[in-house]
């Protein structure tokens, strides 16, 4: 039992870093209708800029802070600069343009900072909890604890403010946004400004553990857009619990389940995947598009 | 007084000229009726005030020259444009899409209030105000997209060819709406429409435009007794 519950809670440790990218793929997607496959690569760079300044003796939480910073800037010019110029096209075109991001951004920080594992220092102490019986570590419940309120604050701004239904707004028709006075331009900085603060939250967590690469969230970007399909491209909500379940899924298929093994986990969330959709188009939590014509 | 002036407005798409020197005085609190042919310029015109294509020429809206602004910069100075395929907002609800209309007011109490005279004047929304507005059917997706555009509180509202796609009796519902609009706001606009009998319900005068020029500009009146006029446009 004890260990079975120690998985649990490692499995939603994991989850909330695989929710947090899916966080920022949702804002991405909820603000202008493209899915970013450089969501990983970015967050990545974001936890560079921390390990830089904290080498520099700076302390990490303020290092963090200069990195979310960073974060929003960047992610705002990569929207001015470089997805302007595609977002009126093909969207096929602007998300190919996305999977380019990730391999330059991935090609650069090998460059400037190699390839080679750098050890990353923690925000929680590595101490453990006992909690009825069941050792925690506070890692796992600080990394949780952190997700859940980034979840809920996203939820909070789609849902109950004015800039988040102006968000949606231009994401569904840029130019009835403009036709309403919204601008347009701004708010596409702002929504990939938000996003990318997000990814910097979510490497940052999980930088300790992984240590840090160039390629460090590749495998959970993978997950991230398991969880984004599984939940529902409309749902900050239901994102974070498909990720939670696949964090917990995929821990505990691994060691219960004798021919999947730790080799074979990654194949989990996605047999887990294709059964939903079979299912449920719209993802779990997704709101079904009704068009009429 | 007036409160849009175009003078000799151009614009076009690549290669092809579609604008070719168009006038038109909007006073305040007017109607204005754009006819014509497809192809004519009509969609044309309202983008080049609206600042959603290029156009060379002079544009002023209430005294100043607006030509070269942003869509939004155009709507923050008052003026609403209703496009042409309506502009909803498939993937929000009705209130939602009423709310992104008022996006730029501060009021409140004054955006509720407007969102109640918009399901007053359009009483098929009210019964819809939580759906999607994909879900709505096309004379309820005008009706919303005109009820978008009163939530802007504008002076100016430019609407194009509010009856495509809708049945003749929808049509004729949705043309009374806003009708009842202009007399109980005082909102100026600018309609361009295929169905001049439906225009002529609406405006006080119009211009009849032909390969991107005034052809023929008169009031209601005048127009309406023009045999060219019927024959083209009122279906003998």
């Amino acid at each position: 039992m004890g260990k079975f519950v120690q998985l649990v809670v490692d499995g939603l440790s994991t989850g909330s870093v695989y929710g947090a990218l899916a966080l920022a793929i949702v804002l991405v997607h909820q603000a202008t209708g493209l899915i970013n496959f450089a969501q990983g690569g970015m967050a990545v760079l974001s936890a560079y800029v921390v390990w830089v300044l904290t080498n520099q003796g700076l302390p990490l939480i303020v290092a963090i802070l200069i990195a979310i910073v960073f974060s929003v800037v960047f992610g705002a010019l990569v929207e001015r600069w470089l997805m302007r110029r595609f977002e009126r096209g093909d969207p096929d075109t602007a998300v190919v343009v996305t999977i380019g991001l990730l391999t330059l951004i991935t090609g650069v920080a090998g460059w400037l900072w190699t390839y080679n594992n750098q050890q990353f220092p923690s925000l929680f102490s590595l101490d453990t909890v006992s909690f009825l019986g069941v050792s925690v570590s506070v890692r796992s419940l600080g990394t949780t604890a952190v997700i859940v309120v980034a979840m809920l604050l996203l939820q909070g701004l789609f849902v109950g403010t004015k800039l988040g239904l102006a968000l949606r707004a231009v994401a569904i028709n840029p130019q009835s946004a403009a036709f309403s006075g919204l601008n347009v331009g701004r708010l596409l900085m702002v929504g990939w400004g938000l996003a990318a603060a997000l990814g910097a939250v979510a490497a940052v967590l999980v930088a300790p553990q992984l240590t840090l690469t160039p390629g460090m969230l590749d495998n959970a970007l993978v997950y991230a857009l398991a969880a984004v399909i599984l939940g529902g491209l409309t749902s900050p909500i239901g994102v974070v619990v498909a990720a939670w379940i696949i964090g917990i899924l995929e821990n505990l298929a691994a060691v219960y389940v004798p021919f999947i093994g730790f080799d074979l986990k990654v194949a989990v969330p996605f047999i887990l995947i294709f059964v939903v959709l079979l299912v449920r188009p719209q993802g779990l939590f997704g709101r079904k598009n009704v068009v009429r014509v | 007084m007036t409160l849009l002036e175009l003078e000799g407005v151009t614009a076009s798409y690549g290669p092809v000229q579609v604008l070719d020197g168009v006038s038109l005085t909007v006073p305040e609190q007017g109607a204005v009726g754009i006819l014509g042919a497809n192809g004519a310029g009509k969609t044309t015109t309202l983008r080049a005030i609206s600042g959603t294509v290029r156009a060379g020429g002079r544009i002023t809206f209430d005294g100043k020259d607006i030509r070269g602004l942003r869509p939004d910069q155009v709507a923050a100075l008052g003026i609403a444009h209703v496009p042409e395929g309506r502009g909803t907002l498939g993937d929000l609800t009705v209130r939602d899409n009423l709310r992104v209309g008022a996006y730029l007011r501060k009021d409140r109490k004054g955006v509720e209030e407007d969102i109640d005279y918009c399901l007053d004047l359009f009483p098929n929304l009210k019964e819809r105000i939580t759906s999607n507005a994909s879900a709505l059917s096309g004379g309820e997706q005008q009706m919303l997209a005109v009820g978008r555009a009163i939530m802007s509180k504008p002076r100016l509202m430019l609407l194009d060819e509010a009856s495509l796609g809708l049945a003749p009796s929808t049509a004729k519902n949705v043309y009374d709406a806003i009708r009842r609009l202009r007399v109980e706001s005082g909102i100026a606009m600018v309609v361009v429409e295929q169905n001049a009998n439906l225009a002529f319900t609406l405006v006080d005068s119009a211009t009849v435009l032909e390969t991107g020029r005034n052809a023929l500009t008169g009031t209601s009146a005048e127009l309406k007794g023009m045999d060219e006029i019927r024959r083209a446009y009122l279906g003998g």
